[in-house]
């Protein structure tokens, strides 16, 4: 447990620190004494298998529930977000994998929703249609995604040029920290990629991310710690250089339980 | 890089103006409307007169100040069904707040618009807090209100209709701002087809141009996405609750002023009316999609059909007929044309 001593001496102050934090539902123990850091350029992957309370955890940093015990530092200060909009006002943002966007509504509007830039006054106050056009246009652009037209509904790009959308839009807004819940679990094999590339483009423009995931092989590509978890505790948080891929699927597939499996089904397979 | 229009992408093959237009919620209805008036113009006698358009326009102004609201809320993904008799109840309270203690007429109307938004803040309210289906609540307070009407009515006049207020103070303004007849080029037309009209522009402003708007239609299609990029969900469907209730009291207003005694039982089924012109227009049922001036086409629809009826001297029971047809067609059509819309090509 020398890691908080390392994050309190070293020069930057994590983006997102979470120290021993629980969350309990009634009498069921969603998630017990999680710690996480999130760095300025780095992507911190958490991963599970479904159950082991990454979706609690992303709850907790995006703002939709409180955590019952431990701290939840946003730049070193204590912070306990009651919504997701003070959650962005702290700067994070977070993309879910399947509500990331209003599907019929076209690629503009969803790209402001919530944020939307307007001018004029009084009640003639309007929403400027033309630089929001123009701004998601090259914004997409800047992340690499050409698009054919801002007017389209959104629901009709793919899964994975949703996701991006989603992610352009959170860097635009300033967020510090993205927060990706399964972005790539819909996907399929190139989709990821172009996915895992925008988050790359995201860490690479000086954000903090946190991706949840429970496809080690895509952790692997992009991570710099890998905090694993499993029924709601942690189980293990390695820096990069301290785990090979091989390792993290180890751990991953439940270490242990997968020999136990593979020699059971050995054993009943001529 | 250079700042090109969007526009100039060699991949937009296709969109033509009219994959452009066909992918404008109204079409389906406008469609319909140009078929029942053609249809009318040729069998109906009068019908293509002066007087009869302004028959028509009437009628459909008297649903489509109702229909503008009732659009928005579909798009913002919810039902009123006490939105018929909430008209109705609007107009007793004003009635009987001026008749009991003897006020100007207009402190019965302030008083009735206070009433009614309070009405419509607790259907908006009552329906964000339980999260129970827009349907129940407001065919709760359909009833409730169906019953207040006649019981209050009853209770303070002793029968089922208001004590006539046209001699008190204040009654021909009132009467003027909703429920005068404007003369124009020696036709008559009502009062309420501008407000229909104003309702129309001020809801499509909102829906279009406005932050607002921009809410209206992600709560309705997307309620999670949007609460989680900060859209305040819960604020946006109650005002939308209480545009309904605005357009009731003007309604109700009209009501009023152009009978002066109200029937306490009136109002029962218009909910369904103001739906279908919601519908008609193009508004999806679950939400998300749809239009302000949809909406006022599919209570032309309506006015022109009523109208259409009676000057062709048929007998009025085969309204309900061509209404229902008129509902199918137009929904499937939308559908349709939706699809086609949204395919890429």
């Amino acid at each position: 447990m020398t890691r908080s001593d390392t994050t309190r001496s070293a020069a930057p102050t994590a983006l997102v620190e979470l120290d021993g934090v629980s969350k309990h539902y009634g009498n069921i123990r969603a998630l017990e004494g999680v710690s996480l850091t999130v760095h300025a350029g780095e992507i911190t992957c958490v991963l599970g298998d479904n159950g082991a309370g990454k979706s609690t955890l992303i709850k907790i940093i995006a703002g939709l529930h409180q955590h019952d015990a431990g701290t939840f530092r946003i730049e070193g200060e204590e912070v306990r977000p009651a919504s997701p909009r003070e959650a962005l006002d702290h700067g994070i943002a977070t993309v879910y994998q399947d509500l990331a966007v209003v599907p019929l509504m076209p690629v503009w509007r969803n790209f402001f929703l919530g944020s939307e830039p307007r001018k004029g006054s009084g009640p003639f106050k309007r929403l400027d249609v033309d630089l929001m056009r123009r701004t998601t246009h090259a914004e997409l652009l800047r992340m690499g995604i050409d698009l054919r037209d801002v007017d389209q509904p959104i629901g009709t790009l793919s899964g994975g040029e949703r996701q991006c959308v989603a992610i352009a839009r959170a860097v635009h807004f300033g967020a510090k920290v993205l927060v990706l819940d399964e972005p790539t679990a819909a996907l399929g094999v190139k989709q990821s990629g172009v996915v895992l590339k925008y988050v790359a483009a995201a860490r690479d423009a000086g954000l903090g991310v946190v991706l949840i995931t429970h496809n080690p092989h895509h952790a692997y590509l992009v991570g710099n710690r890998f905090v694993l978890l499993k029924r709601g505790t942690m189980v293990g948080s390695h820096a990069r250089d301290g785990i090979t891929l091989d390792e993290l699927t180890r751990q991953m597939a439940g270490g242990s339980e997968l020999d136990d499996l593979r020699h059971e089904l050995e054993g009943t397979t001529p | 890089m250079t700042a090109t229009a969007p526009a100039a992408d060699e991949r937009l093959l296709r969109t033509s103006p009219l994959r452009r237009l066909l992918g404008r919620p109204e079409l389906g209805s406008v469609v319909g409307a140009l078929a029942v008036f053609l249809f009318f113009a040729l069998v109906a006698d009068g019908f293509l007169r002066a007087a009869g358009l302004s028959t028509v326009l009437y009628a459909a102004s008297t649903i489509g100040i109702m229909a503008v609201p009732v659009a928005l809320l579909m798009i913002g993904g919810e039902f009123d069904l006490s939105a018929g008799v909430m008209v109705t109840s609007s107009a007793l309270i004003s009635s009987m707040f001026s008749y009991q203690m003897t006020a100007n007429v207009w402190v019965g109307v302030g008083v009735s618009l206070l009433a009614t938004l309070a009405i419509g803040f607790f259907n908006g309210f009552m329906l964000t807090r339980t999260k129970l289906p827009s349907f129940i609540i407001t065919l709760g307070t359909f009833l409730m209100l169906t019953g207040l009407n006649l019981g209050f009515t009853k209770l303070i006049s002793g029968t089922v209709s208001t004590k006539s207020i046209a001699d008190m103070e204040g009654y021909s303004s009132a009467q003027d701002v909703f429920a005068s007849v404007l003369t124009v080029g020696g036709v008559d037309f009502k009062i309420t087809i501008l407000w229909w009209f104003g309702l129309v522009a001020v809801a499509s402003w909102i829906l279009l141009r406005t932050r607002v708007g921009n809410w209206i239609f992600a709560v309705g299609g997307g309620k999670d996405a949007a609460r989680a990029v900060g859209v305040p969900v819960e604020r946006t469907k109650i005002g939308l609750y209480m545009g309904v209730a605005l357009a009731a009291w003007i309604a109700g207003q009209h009501l009023l002023f152009s009978f002066d005694v109200v029937q306490s039982g009136e109002g029962v089924g218009k909910e369904l009316t103001y739906i279908i012109a919601a519908v008609i227009g193009g508004c999806l049922i679950t939400g998300g999609y749809g239009s302000a001036v949809g909406s006022a086409i599919g209570a032309l629809i309506f006015g022109m059909t009523d109208k259409g009826i009676v000057f062709a001297e048929w007998n009025p029971d085969w309204f309900k007929f061509f209404l229902g047809a008129m509902l199918l067609l137009a929904t499937l059509l939308n559908a349709w044309v939706r699809k086609r819309a949204e395919a890429t090509a």
